[in-house]
């Protein structure tokens, strides 16, 4: 390992991506624009969940106030009532979906359908006949707070938002633009001068890292101005939990550059990768109920290891020790995939 | 003089097609060797061969007497056919970088003056026209001060102009002492630059020598070229062997005087003729019966 050889493609990468306005601009806009944009729908009043059809109706947007249905119902949170002049016109929408649920304006007894296909159907109509329940039957269960602070939605998702940008930064940073650097020949260029495999490999993923990090520290900033995260534990345990779920990411990446000239082929694997690890790995919805075998393969993902961690520190305060299994397997998976990709590295096509 | 490099009996195979087929030649120092042939005859894959870039298929690869080691790198300069280089760097900050990269190098300002980068060294090297970037992909090679000098078709798809420039760029490299090693399909680009020429086809080499040599080998002979319409109706009195060549003719002679007494002899109409001296492009037509650039 020659270090000044090292620096100087180091320093080469992080000109390149620096100068690249549009790429660097994106990266931090990227993550951004999601956490925004989730907060405003869950934080805000305009949330729906459910959608409810109700007739006959022509005064354009409904004012549930007005209309003549049980008032348990019309006070549920997160009901949006949608107004039709006939039944068909419900009906037609009901039926792809549109609405989950339609129901006709006057007294009782009340007339309402559903798609027996819909599952949010299913739940409004459950919803449904509880409302018309009398009150004074339905005292069988009493309500408890959950203890210490409730943990919002956007709590929640943050970091698995951080967390995905950070990976999907990493798997094409490293290794899309070193396929393309292949193909054009870049590589050969390298490779007819004193500078060694490792050399060149060690600046491309050091290069990611810093530039990772740097990205989480700006965005993680700039949301938490807006949106006041909690964090419980340290923010220096987060940040090593990070710094070594980017080292394994951008690991990952190497083993993609490491063979290949067809940047077509290499997207299609990005993608093959990143797309389920993106889904099992509890970035966007918890795999809380799902089955087995599913929990178990997401176990094969460095990015469900760097977010168990790391929303166990954030909203348990957890401490290292604490996340010493996944600090663990992150750096065992680190490594291996450091091996396979420096092993398999070629700079010809 | 001493052979600074030996390729003995040289293969290289892709699959069942074989680029380079049992090559052996050597290069003395301070000489400029050419490689010459047509595109696909194997130049590339045997010069990147001795550039260590790609494994022979066989054949063994002499440097200095011995097979190549860790330091052929630091002494050898690469001009690739074609180059990407890294993004987004300026031509400056791109020597910097391949500098850092070598222990013995030379300096940037004196590359610049040699190559004529002044105008365009702040410029990122994708943003520079054919001829700079030929110039700066040579002050790329130089930047190691090389022993030896690799340049792969370095005027390949240059203008006139810009390629005369590059060749005085070059024979000012040769005079600082340098081996270069150079591949092209221009018969006049290596006869102008080369000491000696080794003739590709088909990966083999089908002769070897100084342009001189290989021109008095091969080639004795004057080309008479004269349009087809005026000679044409003559040709069957005019006992003259000859061929055709699109809407000319060309008769070999090694006498000139008396082929043009002979044609004046039947009245035909000399106003449109030339006269070739023999060259490299005679050589290589003589002995493969194609011309460079089919």
């Amino acid at each position: 390992m020659n270090f000044r050889r090292f620096w100087a493609i180091l320093k080469a990468r992080n000109r390149e991506f620096f100068r690249d306005r549009s790429a660097f601009g994106w990266n931090f806009l990227f993550p951004f624009l999601i956490v925004a944009g989730f907060g405003i729908i869950f934080g805000g009043k305009t949330y729906t969940q459910y959608k409810i059809g109700v007739f006959p109706y022509t005064q354009g947007a409904v004012k549930a106030d007005k209309i003549k249905i049980p008032d348990q119902f019309r006070n549920i949170r997160y009901l949006k009532f949608i107004g039709f002049s006939t039944a068909e016109e419900g009906l037609e929408k009901l039926k792809y979906h549109k609405i989950d649920f339609l129901i006709e304006i006057g007294d009782p007894p009340y007339e309402y359908w559903v798609s027996d296909a819909s599952p949010k159907g299913y739940v409004v109509e459950q919803m449904f006949k509880s409302s018309l329940i009398p009150p004074q039957t339905k005292s069988q269960a009493k309500r408890e707070q959950i203890q210490g602070n409730s943990i919002r939605y956007i709590d929640w998702l943050f970091p698995g938002i951080l967390a995905m940008n950070m990976m999907f930064s990493a798997l094409w940073g490293v290794g899309y633009v070193v396929v393309r650097y292949r193909k054009n020949g870049a590589l050969k260029r390298l490779k007819v001068t004193p500078l060694n495999a490792f050399e060149y490999l060690t600046a491309q993923a050091l290069s990611r890292i810093f530039l990772l990090m740097f990205t989480l520290v700006v965005v993680w900033t700039g949301c938490d101005l807006i949106f006041s995260f909690t964090v419980e534990g340290s923010y220096l345990d987060l940040f090593l939990v990070f710094f070594l779920g980017s080292l394994s990411l951008t690991a990952l990446g190497l083993i993609l550059a490491s063979r290949g000239t067809s940047e077509e082929f290499t997207t299609g694997i990005l993608n093959f990768i990143s797309w389920p690890m993106m889904f099992l790995s509890e970035v966007w919805f918890s795999l809380e109920g799902a089955p087995r075998w599913v929990q178990n393969a997401a176990q094969i993902f460095p990015l469900t290891h760097i977010l168990s961690a790391v929303r166990r520190i954030m909203h348990d305060g957890a401490g290292l020790l604490d996340v010493g299994l996944e600090i663990v397997i992150l750096s065992v998976m680190t490594l291996a995939f450091l091996g396979v990709g420096a092993s398999l590295f070629s700079w010809n096509k | 003089m001493a052979a600074l490099i030996e390729v003995k009996h040289l293969v290289k195979k892709y699959g069942d097609v074989v680029a380079v087929d049992d090559v052996s030649f050597s290069i003395d120092q301070g000489s400029c060797f050419g490689l010459l042939g047509p595109n696909g005859a194997g130049k590339t894959t045997t010069i990147e061969v001795i550039e260590d870039v790609i494994p022979p298929t066989s054949g063994e690869i002499f440097y200095k007497g011995k097979p190549r080691g860790a330091s052929f790198r630091d002494e050898v300069g690469i001009q690739f056919q074609n180059t990407a280089l890294l993004n987004f760097l300026t031509v400056r900050e791109t020597l910097a970088t391949f500098q850092s990269l070598y222990p013995k190098t030379a300096r940037i300002d004196e590359l610049v003056e040699l190559c004529r980068l002044s105008e365009f060294i702040d410029r990122y090297n994708d943003k520079i026209s054919g001829g700079q970037r030929q110039r700066f992909l040579l002050a790329l090679a130089l930047i190691n001060q090389p022993e030896v000098l690799f340049l792969d078709e370095p005027s390949t798809g240059l203008d006139p102009q810009a390629r005369r420039n590059l060749w005085y760029l070059i024979e000012k490299i040769k005079t600082q002492g340098k081996t270069l090693i150079l591949t092209t399909h221009y018969m006049e680009e290596a006869q102008h630059l080369c000491d000696e020429i080794a003739i590709m086809d088909y990966g083999k080499i089908i002769a070897r020598g100084t342009p001189e040599d290989l021109i008095k080998r091969y080639s004795q002979n004057v080309t008479v070229i004269l349009p087809k319409k005026c000679f044409k109706p003559f040709a069957d009195d005019v006992s003259l062997s000859y061929r055709e060549v699109k809407d000319t003719i060309e008769i070999m002679t090694d006498n000139v005087n008396a082929c043009l007494d002979h044609l004046l002899n039947f009245k035909i109409d000399l106003s449109e003729i030339s006269v070739r001296s023999p060259n490299l492009e005679a050589v290589f037509l003589n002995l493969t019966g194609r011309k460079l650039r089919e």
